[in-house]
């Protein structure tokens, strides 16, 4: 499978990345590079094989439902571009 | 004072226990050498001087009082995937421009708890993607180590005393370094550099795909990935979590041990955190490896390997060998397909992962006329360039219509991987014997590999199955090639048995000696 200029459109606005039409362009090669690459996984035979869900045989560990944490309301908008009383600022999005 | 730079871990605990040095002293060798060096070698993004006297100073307290933890005292360097209380942490990206968290990372918190001493935060490929520390924002790491060439130089004729002896005008071989600057490797370029360059007693690092062994083989360092869950991922960015583990990059293979002891802890932040009490790893250091038994992989013998790496991974069977293993070859039939696999599970991770930074909660914003122009244009702005190319991947390969093809064909793929591995311990094999790389250290902007991605995803070709299967593995160095370049070999352990690979690259280690490059900066 290979991609063309207009998917790599369509998947950098899935991303949210901007693209450029020469980025458009460059990153086409790129990924079909890439995609050439990972193509040879076709070949493997894997019927009966079940998708790996976790790497080491285990329960997904489980915390209890109480609270351990919180009060942090500074700490966390501590690092943002713009805040207003512990609020993030950003554009409109409700007209 | 430089010379406090030169001792191991091992030694500078002996030394601080003793009384015989200060916390100060050693940490004050290493700021100074980082003064000098770091313009050079670019290894450091941050420097955390008032930090780290801080910290040596308290060091310094609870050593008098004889109450000094496993680490009191030991100055380290630590990648910028690590999150640090209040100290730049951005993973060398733009994209987090003057992130600062306000909590600690599970294994720096276990560092600290130890007594260790922060010096800095280290560079490394923006957000652990890359073999070569090229796509750090903060510009890339050198390699201590140059290649050099051996001339044979021809002796003046000398005239000596009054007897008139004429010593004949002989030869002598000398070493000349070349001024080329070579890659430390990736992503961990700058945690490899630093321990090897004598710019940290140790380092912590990451391994993704690779990004632990493959620097240290090319800087002559020990570094190992444990099994995954082995070490606690909270407060460490995140890149693809099923495959990221956090380790040490140490200048031998017990320094390696006593930081992996202090690194790994059961933790309940981590969910992934396996429930199994850390062993003390030093103490596998010196066991006899007789009747060991040690797997050859063919499939690892791969098209156009150099004939240096054949002739290391030789030596390396010879030396277990010697050492009283047993040698068997065995198969791991599906390694070639674990690099593919690795290039849709990793980015499709990485795609999930990197989704927030978008300019709202931290770092870098890029205004637009609406949200998502703003997600848009920040992210554009933000991210390198091999980043997006992951992130597109990833998006591509998880977007409707294409998840069966390509992502659950992956991951069915690396359940088959981890069955091979499981099939060859399951027979009785110990330990895997591999190189660690395919080649030595190449130049900084090799234009092959800055043409073709591709080229620079194959120097994790012997490492990245380990990941893909969870297991321990660790790369020790093990000679020079014919250019004056470290090199190193690979050992994978079965699951939680990272005793094995500290004995087994203990003997390694003996057999092969120490490398430290020539200082030239």
């Amino acid at each position: 499978m290979s991609v063309d200029v207009k998917t790599v459109k369509r998947v950098a606005h899935l991303a949210r990345i901007a693209v450029s039409e020469d980025d458009a362009e460059r990153m086409t090669g790129e990924l079909n590079a890439i995609l050439g690459f990972v193509e040879q996984l076709n070949e493997v035979d894997v019927s009966g094989v079940e998708p790996m869900t976790s790497v080491t045989p285990m329960e997904m560990k489980k915390r209890g439902d109480v609270v351990t944490d919180g009060n942090k309301a500074t700490d966390i908008v501590a690092n943002a571009p713009a805040t207003d009383e512990n609020f993030f600022l950003v554009p409109k999005v409700v007209e | 004072m430089s010379d406090l730079t030169h001792l191991t871990i091992s030694q500078a605990r002996a030394k601080l226990r003793a009384k015989e040095i200060t916390a100060t002293e050693i940490t004050e060798a290493y700021l100074l050498a980082i003064d000098r060096a770091n313009p050079a070698l670019n290894a450091y993004v941050a420097v955390t001087g008032d930090k780290a006297r801080d910290m040596a100073k308290t060091s310094d307290a609870r050593l008098l009082k004889g109450e000094g933890g496993a680490l009191e005292g030991i100055p380290l360097g630590i990648k910028d995937l690590f999150g640090t209380e209040g100290v730049h942490t951005q993973a060398c990206s733009h994209v987090l421009d003057g992130f600062k968290p306000r909590y600690e990372s599970t294994v720096t918190s276990n560092l600290w708890a130890d007594g260790a001493v922060m010096l800095g935060k280290l560079n490394m490929d923006e957000f652990a993607m890359g073999s070569s520390n090229e796509t750090s924002y903060y510009g890339p790491v050198i390699n201590p180590w140059r290649r050099s060439r051996l001339d044979t130089v021809v002796m003046p004729t000398t005239h000596q005393g009054d007897g008139g002896f004429v010593s004949a005008g002989g030869t002598k071989t000398q070493r000349s370094l070349d001024n080329a600057q070579l890659v430390p490797g990736g992503s961990s370029g700058g945690s490899a550099t630093a321990v090897s360059a004598f710019l940290c007693a140790g380092a912590t690092a990451t391994d993704t795909g690779g990004s632990i062994r493959q620097p240290a083989a090319f800087t002559g360092t020990v570094g190992i990935k444990p099994t995954y869950g082995r070490c606690s991922r909270w407060g460490i960015v995140a890149f693809a979590s099923s495959l990221d583990q956090a380790g040490p990059i140490a200048r031998d293979v017990r320094d390696a041990a006593i930081l992996l002891k202090s690194m790994a802890s059961v933790d309940p932040k981590d969910t992934t955190s396996v429930d199994r009490p850390v062993p003390d790893y030093e103490t596998a250091i010196g066991k006899p490896i007789k009747g060991m038994k040690v797997g050859i992989p063919k499939e690892y013998r791969v098209d156009g390997m150099p004939e240096e790496i054949e002739a290391l991974w030789q030596k390396g069977i010879a030396w277990l060998r010697d050492a009283g293993a047993e040698i068997v070859d065995i198969s791991l039939p599906h390694t070639k397909y674990a690099l593919p696999a690795y290039y849709i599970v990793a980015p499709a991770e990485a795609s999930s992962n990197l989704a927030r930074y978008d300019g709202v909660r931290y770092g870098l914003r890029v205004p637009g006329k609406d949200i998502v122009e703003m997600y848009e244009k920040t992210r554009a702005a933000g991210f390198g360039r091999e980043v997006k190319r992951r992130i597109m991947i990833g998006t591509y390969v998880l977007s409707a219509g294409y998840y069966d093809a390509y992502y659950l064909q992956a991951q069915k793929v690396r359940n088959l991987i981890k069955r091979d591995f499981e099939n060859v311990f399951a027979a009785g094999v110990d330990v895997i014997l591999t190189p660690a790389t395919p080649s030595a250290a190449f130049g900084i902007a090799d234009e092959d590999m800055a043409a073709d991605p591709v080229k620079m995803y194959l120097n994790d070709i012997f490492t990245v199955t380990v990941n893909m299967a969870g297991l321990p593995g660790i790369a020790v160095p093990a000679g020079l090639d014919p250019k004056g370049l470290p090199l190193g070999l690979q050992l994978i352990g079965r699951p939680f048995e990272e005793e094995t690979l500290f004995q087994t690259a203990a003997v390694i280690e003996q057999a092969a000696g120490k490398f430290q490059p020539e200082k030239w900066w």
